[in-house]
C-alpha cells in the first residue's frame, strides 16, 4: 500500500469484485469440490455417492500402475528439465558473447516460445512417421526401427525431445537477460583477475547466474509436468494404451474418460500438494534472489 | 587482431547449430506444405518446394472438414483469435483494476484480499480440471466463449505483475497528482494507464500466447466443431490422420502452421516488450 | 496575519510510534521558513501533514485562517514540490504544468495564459512540448516549480527539492527559488537536511531531531546562540568545537584558563565556532595541529587542544603550520551547555 493511498472505500471494493468473484467461482469453489470428493467414492451410475476417507488414496498408492506412470513422470520431468536448461545455458552463454548477428541468433532462438504444446507434439508425430519420418530416417541408419506409438521407450524419447524444443527458449530468454544483466564492471573485473575464459565462467558468471537457474529450475519442473499435457496427447493420439503417460494426463484419462472421479480427485490432490510444495520453494528462492540484486 | 580468432567461430557455430534446431522442424512443415498428399504418402518430407501451397491452404481454411461439417480453418482461426485476445484483455483488464485497488487504496481487509488473490498463483488449472469442468457445465457455459475464457482468468499472474508495477510507481507521483486535485479514477486514467503503457503491451503479448496456445481447457470445455481453437483442433487432425488412406497431410500441415504463425509474429515482432514483460514478472 | 498555525500538531502512527510531538508555531504570511533536522526527525511527516498527505492524530492546523485537518490536499490552496519532482513522466511540460489548472475545471485559454506566464517566469519557454525524460535535472526542477507557481496558491512546500541535484546547479537553483518566492511574496515551507540550504535561504530557522523542534530562530540566532548541543552540532560547517570545561564559582574553566562567567556549578560543555578560536602568539591554549587543510579563501585547522579534536578556522592571510600553535577565544563567542541534557546554559563574557 502505497503511504498516501485514497481513503474512498466502495471505489476499491468494486475494483476487486470481479477478480474475487471470478476466483470464487472458478479456483476456490473447484478447489474445495477437487479436495472433497477425492474422500469419496462415485457411483458409476451417478446415483449419489459414499464417504471412503483415504481409501481412494490408498488405492492410488498401492496401484502398480499408478507408481509406475509417477515414476514415469518423475524421470520424464528429469529428463526434460536437465536438457532444456543445460541446451538453453549453453546457447545463452554463446549469444551473450558475439557481437554480430546477436539479434539473428536471439530471434530465431526464441520464437518457439510461441509454439503451442501440441503443435510441438504434432511436429514431433510427423518427424517420427513410421515410413517416412526424417527422424525415424535417421534413427533408420544407427539400425534402430522407430516405432512411436508402440514402443514404450521410442514414445517416450519422442516425448521429451518435443519437449526440450518448446522449453529451450523460455530457458535462453531467462538466461541471457541474467547474464545480461551481471554489471559490466565485474565482467572487466573478472577479465583482469583470470586470463582463462572457462575459469571466468565457472568462478564468476554461473554463481551469479545460479539465482536464474534456481529460479528456472521451478519453472521447467511445472512446465513438465503441466504443460507437456498437449504434447503427451498428440504424440499417443489420445490413445493411452500402454504408451507412457504424465501424472497430469492420468488425471485426466481417469476422470474425463473414465470417470472415476474420486480416484481422480485424489490424483489432483496429489498433483496439488505436489505443486504447493514446489511454489512455496520457489517463493522463497525469490525472496532470495531480491537479496542476490 | 582482424582474423577471426578460433574461439568466435566455435560461438557461431554453435549457435548455427542452436538455430537450426529451432527452425528445421518448422522449415519441415512449411515444406509439407507445398506438396500434395500423394507424394507425402510415397517420400515424406523433402527438399523440393512444391506448388500446391494455394491448394493446401484453401482447403485448410475454407473448405469444412469434421464430422460436423462446419469446422473450417477459418472458423478455428476466429475461435483462438477470440480466446486469445478476450483472454488477455480479460485478464489485464481484472489484473490492473484489482492490483490499483490493493496498492492505492487503505482497504481495512486489503490484506484479506491480498491473499486470496495471490493463492491463486500456488494451483495452476490442470490440478482442479474436473471439478472446474462440473462449475461450467452446471453454469451452462459449455461451448460458450464465457466459458473458454473466464474460468482461465482465474488466477493472478497478471493482478501480481501490476502490483509489482504498481508498487515501483514513485509515491510521490500519486501524492502530486492528489494535490493537482485528481481523485482515484482521474488519477488511474490520466496518470496510472498511461504509465503503464509498456507494462500492458508487454502483458498483453505474454497473455495473448498464453490463451492462443490453451489445449486441455478448450478440449474439455468445447465439444461443437465450430467452437474448435486452431490448437484444440490439432487433436481432432492427428485422430483424422490416423485412419485415412490418403491422410489430408498438406491440409493439416498449413492449420499446424496457421495455429503456429500469429503468435510468433507477435513474439518477434515486440519482442523487447515480451522479454521485458517475461523477465520482469516472476520479480 | 499568521498564514500558517500549528497548534499541539502531533503524529503518532497505528504502531503507537510518535513521530511527531505536539508542536505549535506559527508561520507569517510571506515568510519562507526552514525545517531542518537529520533524516527521520519527523521534518518531513509535519510537511506532508500540512500538505495533506499525511493524516494528524493530534492538534489543529489552519492554512490562511481556515481549519484544514481533515480538508483534502487538492482543497488546502498548496502547491508542492517533491524531491524526485514527481513529475508526470507521460506528460509535456505544458501538460505537467497545466494538469492542476484542468481538474480545477479552468477554461483551456485561461490554462494556456497562466502556463505561458510560469514558464516565461522560469525560462521554460523553448522546452514547453517535450517530455521530462528529455530535460536536464535542472530543467526538471523548474518544470516542478512552474507546477506550483502557476497555482498561485495560499502556501508553497518544499520538500527537499534540491537534493537530487548537482552541487553546482544545487547553489545556482537554491539562489533562483529564493528569487522567485520573493517575487511572488507565497508563504513557503522548505524542508532540507542541509543546513547550508537552511542558513542561506530561511527567514526562519526550525531546527528538528527526533520529532521535537529543537529551536526556532533567525539564521543568524540559531548559528549564534543554539539552544542545545544538538543544535549546536548540526548547524555550521565544520560544526561547533564541543568541548568538556567546568564551572567553579561562577567561572567556567577549560584547562586551568577562564572563559567566561556562569551561575552554573559543575561540569559542563563549552561550545567554541572554530572562527571563535584566534592564532594568538601570546593566548592561552595550545593546539596541537595535525593538518592544515586549505580551503581557498580560508584554511581550517585541525588537532587537539587538551587532548579533544578541534578545528579552528584561520583566513587566508594568516599562514599556519602543523605543530603547537597558541590560540586565544573571543569571550563573547563562547556557549554554554548544560552537559545533562544538552541544554543551553546562560553565560556572559
Amino acid at each position: 500500500m502505497k503511504r498516501a493511498g485514497f481513503t474512498t472505500i466502495s471505489l476499491p471494493v468494486l475494483l476487486l469484485l470481479p477478480q474475487l468473484v471470478i476466483i470464487a467461482v472458478f479456483f476456490y469453489w473447484p478447489t474445495v469440490v477437487a479436495i472433497h470428493s477425492s474422500f469419496y467414492l462415485q457411483d458409476p451410475f451417478g446415483f449419489g455417492s459414499t464417504f471412503v476417507g483415504l481409501e481412494n488414496y490408498a488405492d492410488l498408492l498401492s496401484s502398480r500402475e499408478y507408481r509406475k506412470i509417477a515414476w514415469f513422470t518423475v524421470v520424464f520431468s528429469g529428463l526434460v528439465t536437465f536438457f532444456s536448461l543445460a541446451i538453453a545455458l549453453v546457447l545463452a552463454v554463446k549469444a551473450d558473447k558475439v557481437l554480430r548477428g546477436a539479434k539473428t541468433y536471439r530471434t530465431l532462438l526464441m520464437w518457439v516460445y510461441a509454439v503451442a504444446p501440441p503443435v510441438a507434439g504434432f511436429i514431433a508425430v510427423i518427424m517420427f512417421n513410421q515410413s517416412w519420418g526424417p527422424l525415424t530416417e535417421f534413427f533408420g541408419l544407427f539400425g534402430h526401427r522407430f516405432m512411436v506409438g508402440v514402443n514404450f521407450n521410442d514414445t517416450a524419447f519422442s516425448m521429451v525431445l518435443a519437449s526440450v524444443w518448446k522449453q529451450v527458449p523460455v530457458n535462453f530468454i531467462f538466461f541471457l537477460s541474467g547474464l545480461q544483466s551481471i554489471p559490466r564492471s565485474v565482467r572487466e573485473a573478472a577479465l583482469i583477475d583470470n586470463r582463462s575464459a572457462s575459469g571466468r565462467f565457472w568462478d564468476v558468471t554461473f554463481p551469479l547466474l545460479a539465482p536464474t537457474g534456481f529460479f528456472l529450475l521451478i519453472i521447467n519442473i511445472t512446465y513438465s509436468l503441466f504443460d507437456t499435457f498437449g504434447i503427451v496427447d498428440t504424440v499417443v493420439k489420445g490413445e493411452p494404451g500402454n504408451n507412457p503417460m504424465t501424472l497430469v494426463y492420468k488425471v485426466y484419462v481417469d476422470g474425463f474418460r473414465g470417470n472415476d472421479l474420486g480416484g481422480s480427485s485424489a490424483q489432483s490432490v496429489i498433483l496439488m500438494v505436489l505443486v504447493l510444495a514446489l511454489t512455496i520453494f520457489q517463493f522463497r528462492l525469490i525472496e532470495r534472489r531480491i537479496h542476490y540484486t | 587482431m582482424r582474423k577471426p580468432k578460433l574461439s568466435t567461430l566455435i560461438d557461431h557455430a554453435v549457435l548455427i547449430a542452436g538455430s537450426l534446431f529451432m527452425m528445421l522442424p518448422l522449415l519441415m512443415v512449411l515444406q509439407m506444405t507445398t506438396i500434395p498428399d500423394t507424394e507425402i504418402i510415397r517420400t515424406g518430407p523433402s527438399l523440393t518446394i512444391g506448388d500446391q501451397f494455394d491448394d493446401n491452404f484453401t482447403k485448410a481454411m475454407f473448405e469444412a472438414s469434421g464430422f460436423s461439417g462446419e469446422n473450417t480453418g477459418l472458423s478455428m482461426l476466429k475461435n483462438s483469435m477470440i480466446l486469445g485476445m478476450g483472454f488477455a484483455v480479460g485478464k489485464i483488464v481484472i489484473g490492473m483494476m484489482a492490483a490499483y485497488a490493493i496498492v492505492y487504496f487503505r482497504l481495512r481487509f486489503a490484506t484479506l484480499a491480498f491473499w486470496l488473490i495471490f493463492t491463486t498463483l500456488l494451483l495452476p488449472l490442470e490440478v482442479r480440471i474436473l471439478p472446474s469442468y462440473e462449475v461450467v457445465q452446471w453454469l451452462g457455459m459449455l461451448n460458450t466463449y464465457q466459458g473458454l475464457i473466464i474460468p482461465l482468468i482465474a488466477s493472478a499472474t497478471a493482478t501480481f505483475f501490476f502490483r509489482q508495477f504498481f508498487r515501483s510507481v514513485p509515491e510521490e507521483l500519486v501524492e502530486a497528482a492528489r494535490i493537482d486535485g485528481a481523485g482515484p479514477v482521474k488519477f488511474f486514467i490520466d496518470i496510472l494507464v498511461p504509465l503503464s503503457q509498456t507494462m500492458i503491451a508487454a502483458m498483453f503479448i505474454i497473455m495473448f500466447v498464453y490463451g492462443w496456445n490453451q489445449y486441455l481447457w478448450p478440449t474439455m470445455i468445447t465439444t461443437d466443431e465450430d467452437m474448435y481453437t486452431l490448437v484444440r483442433g490439432i487433436k481432432q487432425i492427428v485422430q483424422v490422420l490416423e485412419g485415412a488412406v490418403v491422410p489430408e497431410f498438406g491440409r493439416s500441415n498449413v492449420l499446424a502452421l496457421v495455429a503456429v504463425i500469429p503468435p510468433v509474429l507477435v513474439v518477434v515482432f515486440f519482442q523487447s516488450w515480451f522479454v521485458k514483460g517475461l523477465t520482469e514478472s516472476d520479480k | 496575519m499568521a498564514q500558517v498555525q500549528l497548534n499541539n500538531i502531533g503524529k503518532t502512527y497505528p504502531n503507537g510510534f510518535e513521530a511527531l510531538h505536539p508542536t505549535t508555531f506559527e508561520i507569517a504570511e510571506g515568510e519562507f521558513c526552514v525545517l531542518v533536522g537529520p533524516s527521520g526527525c519527523g521534518k518531513s511527516t509535519l510537511l506532508r501533514m500540512v500538505a495533506g498527505l499525511e493524516d494528524i492524530t493530534a492538534g489543529e492546523l489552519q492554512i490562511a485562517g481556515r481549519v484544514v485537518n481533515h480538508i483534502d490536499p487538492a482543497d488546502r490552496d498548496i502547491a508542492m514540490v517533491f524531491q524526485n519532482y514527481a513529475l508526470y513522466p507521460h506528460m509535456t511540460v505544458r501538460k505537467n504544468i497545466g494538469y492542476g489548472l484542468k481538474n480545477r475545471g479552468i477554461s483551456k485559454d485561461e490554462i494556456a495564459r497562466k502556463v505561458d506566464e510560469a514558464t516565461a517566469m522560469l525560462n521554460l519557454g523553448d522546452y514547453l512540448d517535450r517530455k521530462p525524460s528529455q530535460l536536464s535535472g535542472g530543467q526538471r526542477q523548474r518544470v516542478a516549480m512552474g507546477r506550483a507557481i502557476v497555482r498561485d496558491p495560499a502556501l508553497f512546500l518544499f520538500d527537499e527539492p534540491l537534493s537530487n541535484l548537482d552541487a553546482k546547479l544545487r547553489n545556482q537553483m537554491r539562489i533562483e527559488i529564493k528569487a522567485l518566492q520573493r517575487r511572488l511574496g507565497v508563504t513557503s515551507i522548505y524542508v532540507t537536511h542541509d543546513q547550508v540550504e537552511a542558513m542561506t535561504m530561511a527567514d526562519r530557522i526550525i531546527v528538528m531531531n527526533a520529532g521535537r523542534i529543537e529551536q526556532i530562530g533567525t539564521p543568524a540566532e540559531v548559528y549564534h546562540n543554539p539552544a542545545s548541543i544538538f543544535v549546536a552540532s548540526f548547524m555550521g560547517a565544520p560544526p561547533m568545537n564541543l568541548l568538556s570545561a567546568s564551572a567553579v564559582d561562577g567561572a567556567v574553566k577549560l584547562g586551568d584558563q577562564t572563559i567566561c562567567q556562569t551561575q552554573h556549578q559543575g561540569p559542563v560543555t563549552a561550545g567554541i565556532r572554530p572562527e571563535a578560536f584566534v592564532l594568538d602568539a601570546t593566548g592561552p591554549f595550545i593546539m596541537d595541529v595535525q593538518i592544515v587543510e586549505e580551503l581557498g579563501a580560508h584554511r581550517l585547522l585541525h588537532g587537539t587542544l587538551n587532548d579533544e579534536n578541534v578545528t579552528v578556522h584561520i583566513d587566508n592571510e594568516v599562514t599556519a603550520v602543523a605543530g603547537p600553535q597558541r590560540l586565544s577565544v573571543r569571550p563573547e563567542a563562547v556557549c554554554l551547555f548544560n552537559v545533562m541534557d544538552g541544554q543551553r546554559l546562560s553565560c556572559s563574557p
